[in-house]
């Protein structure tokens, strides 16, 4: 177990090609960032802008072909996970590393019971035997808020509402009490009262077990009800990285002003009209020599064209510790 | 028309509709009971009015959307559009009103034949009801796609080659073909990135301030139903729990499930989020094939009493222009304002 200081998870410079007919697209370009013990990172970003496929890519999830990590180091338990090979990678999933994804439908195996798929990872990574994981598989059920757990142990997966089976996932996920959890999207696919009982039992659990979370999402009102720290994707990069309060408060990329801008308020003053991002989020075909988000961005200049812009920090702290943009521009008060 | 500002009749009249799906089991495939996905709703939608419907998965909300159109024949009641009981239409007369009602799918890949050009997307709807040759269709196709802000250039290519914020457009461009005065909107942004989304909705809205539309916007996502709608209708379980102005419900909702929904939608501010108290509601919906007794939501109100078991609510005007189906407003002494505003006492449901 890492240190205070030391991170549980540090990624450098990863970058993520997919090979396809139509040519290579650059999925993640440079993506660094690191998790400390016991934080909550939020990851945000809109469809096809990297995020879901840098958490795949770190633990090898993709498939290859077509998908290629050609470079960077991820460093977790004091070992770089990209080169320690197929077998030592599939210890450091599940034991160390858990993943709870977007559908628990599609991630949950129909055909075996929901006892079966919780015992499955302690039985591989923890060497229990049969009855013990069958013990400890109740115990997580329980944990994970699912009454009358023994009994529900033989249940099939489509006998679980869509709320029950993200605990079921997330039970899964725990059972070998991971360092990091890695939650991708887990609360899109359910309704907001079930969201809601879903994001309490994350918050809960993190205050019992203690362990580092990446949170995904699209959703910049679960990100700021649940972060500590937030990293804002946008083409497969990073491009805005603070902690949570700070980052709403004062956001410098221009594309996370518009974004927040461009959500309608639950309270306060009602828009007349929406702000709007005019056009669409960009397709990589080649690694990026120039801003991904200039042809979208109102403070767009020459130099956006011609130099994709480096993180840098903005609050005197390094890259990464405390809020870091990477944008030419600079917001000054009263800019819109 | 003029007079009709003074004593404005409604476009859409829904009475006591009810839409049930048949079960069917047992080897001889008997009728064993009905999935009463709408089990008696009613509401008015002005003209130029935008109407929002909220609700969870299988709450009955587009159920309601496309029975309105009769792409489902009704079990009972009745819709009233324009004038005419579409529940009741002969399939010709239906058909001859269908240019009046129109729809834009929540899905625009599957709602779009991935075979046919955008001008033969747009431009079928005016093959089949009006009579102008090719070349007045086309120009009308152009006109619309100039509407709903696609280039006249892409008239040729197939959907596959538009990102979903397009094909949103293309179905939306569809939709107005005819000149339609009323449009269900079922969920339209829901498959949609949080940045095209307000594109999409923006041009709704321009679409409404030109063409003086009326719509009945369907959606789960309660802040953009704030931002559109004029009035909203929150479902539960096949039923409208409350109606009420847009203001009025989203400063203080009536109904315990409408608090419950507005309390459990995240909001982009940290530090509002840090204080809010939510009220989280436990379990889930019961199946619509077997609902409660009584009223609906009895099995997960935070604010249950003996009579919701026993008894439906019925949907009554519990403020001026309010409505809401819930016990603790049927009895005008015990339930008005008053005991409302007590934030929940009962921190119900904070889960241990």
């Amino acid at each position: 177990m890492p240190d205070g200081a030391q991170p549980v998870l540090d990624v450098r410079g990863l970058k993520t090609v997919f090979r396809t007919r139509g040519g290579d697209i650059h999925a993640v370009n440079t993506v660094s960032f690191h998790l400390r013990p016991g934080e909550l990172l939020g990851v945000v970003g809109e469809s096809g802008s990297g995020k879901s496929v840098t958490m795949m890519s770190l633990l090898g999830l993709l498939p290859s072909p077509p998908a290629d990590v050609r470079g960077g180091q991820v460093w977790l338990g004091g070992q770089d996970i990209l080169t320690i090979g197929v077998d030592a990678l599939r210890e450091v999933r599940g034991a160390k590393v858990g993943f709870v994804f977007q559908d628990p439908m599609t991630s949950l195996n129909p055909v075996f019971t929901i006892g079966h798929q919780i015992a499955e990872p302690l039985i591989r990574h923890m060497g229990m035997t049969k009855a013990q994981a069958s013990v400890r598989a109740a115990e997580l059920l329980e944990l994970v808020g699912i009454p009358d757990a023994k009994k529900r142990l033989r249940a099939y997966p489509h006998q679980f509402s869509g709320g029950m089976r993200q605990r079921v996932m997330i039970a899964i996920a725990l059972s070998c009490d991971p360092d990091v959890l890695i939650a991708d999207e887990p609360t899109t696919a359910l309704d907001v009262t079930i969201q809601a009982q879903i994001i309490e039992l994350i918050k809960d659990l993190r205050q019992k077990l203690g362990m580092a979370i990446i949170w995904i999402t699209h959703d910049l009102g679960v990100i700021a009800g649940i972060a500590d720290r937030v990293m804002v994707m946008y083409g497969g990069q990073v491009v805005e990285q603070a902690p949570v309060r700070e980052l709403f408060a004062n956001p410098q990329h221009p594309y996370t002003r518009a974004l927040l801008k461009t959500i309608p308020k639950l309270g306060g003053a009602r828009a007349a009209r929406l702000q709007v991002i005019e056009g669409q989020p960009p397709i990589i075909m080649a690694e990026p020599e120039a801003c991904q988000f200039r042809a979208r961005c109102v403070h767009a200049h020459a130099r956006c064209e011609a130099e994709n812009p480096q993180r840098r920090a903005i609050d005197g702290a390094a890259v990464g510790q405390g809020h870091d943009v990477a944008c030419h521009w600079t917001a000054g008060a009263g800019d819109a | 028309m003029l007079d009709a500002r003074a004593t404005p009749t409604p476009l859409v009249q829904v009475r006591d509709l009810k839409m049930h799906f048949p079960i069917y089991s047992g080897i001889f495939r008997r009728h064993t009971g009905d999935v009463k996905a709408v089990d008696g709703v009613s509401f008015d939608i002005m003209p130029g009015e935008t109407l929002g419907l909220v609700g969870e998965s299988g709450c009955g909300k587009s159920t309601v959307g496309r029975t309105l159109l009769r792409l489902y024949d009704p079990t009972a009641g009745s819709v009233t559009i324009d004038g005419t009981d579409i529940a009741t239409l002969s399939p010709e007369a239906l058909r001859l009103k269908r240019p009046t009602m129109q729809m834009v799918f929540q899905d625009p890949q599957a709602s779009l034949n991935p075979r046919m050009t955008l001008a033969e997307i747009i431009g079928e709807p005016l093959r089949e009801h009006t009579t102008g040759d090719a070349a007045t269709q086309l120009e009308r196709v152009y006109e619309l796609m100039n509407a709903v802000g696609l280039n006249r250039r892409f008239a040729r290519r197939f959907p596959h080659e538009f990102s979903g914020g397009q094909r949103q457009r293309i179905g939306i461009a569809r939709a107005l073909a005819l000149n339609p005065k009323f449009i269900v909107c079922d969920e339209p942004i829901a498959a949609l990135d949080v940045s095209i989304q307000a594109q999409v909705v923006n041009l709704l809205e321009d679409l409404q301030d030109n063409l003086g539309l009326t719509y009945l916007f369907i959606s789960h996502d309660l802040s953009m139903v704030r931002h559109i709608a004029d009035r909203v209708a929150v479902m539960y379980l096949g039923l409208i729990v409350e109606l009420s102005p847009r203001d009025a419900l989203y400063a203080n909702p009536l109904h315990p499930y409408a608090k419950a929904l507005l309390s459990a939608v995240p909001e982009a501010d940290p530090a509002r989020e840090a204080t809010r108290r939510r009220i989280i509601l436990k379990g889930d919906v019961p199946s619509p094939a077997n609902p409660p007794k009584g009223c609906t939501f009895c099995t997960r109100c935070p604010q249950v009493f003996d009579r919701c078991r026993t008894e439906r609510p019925a949907l009554i005007e519990a403020e001026p222009g309010r409505k809401v189906a819930c016990h603790l407003f049927t009895t005008p002494t015990a339930g008005s304002t008053g005991s409302v505003e007590v934030t929940e006492p009962n921190q119900q449901g904070v889960s241990k």
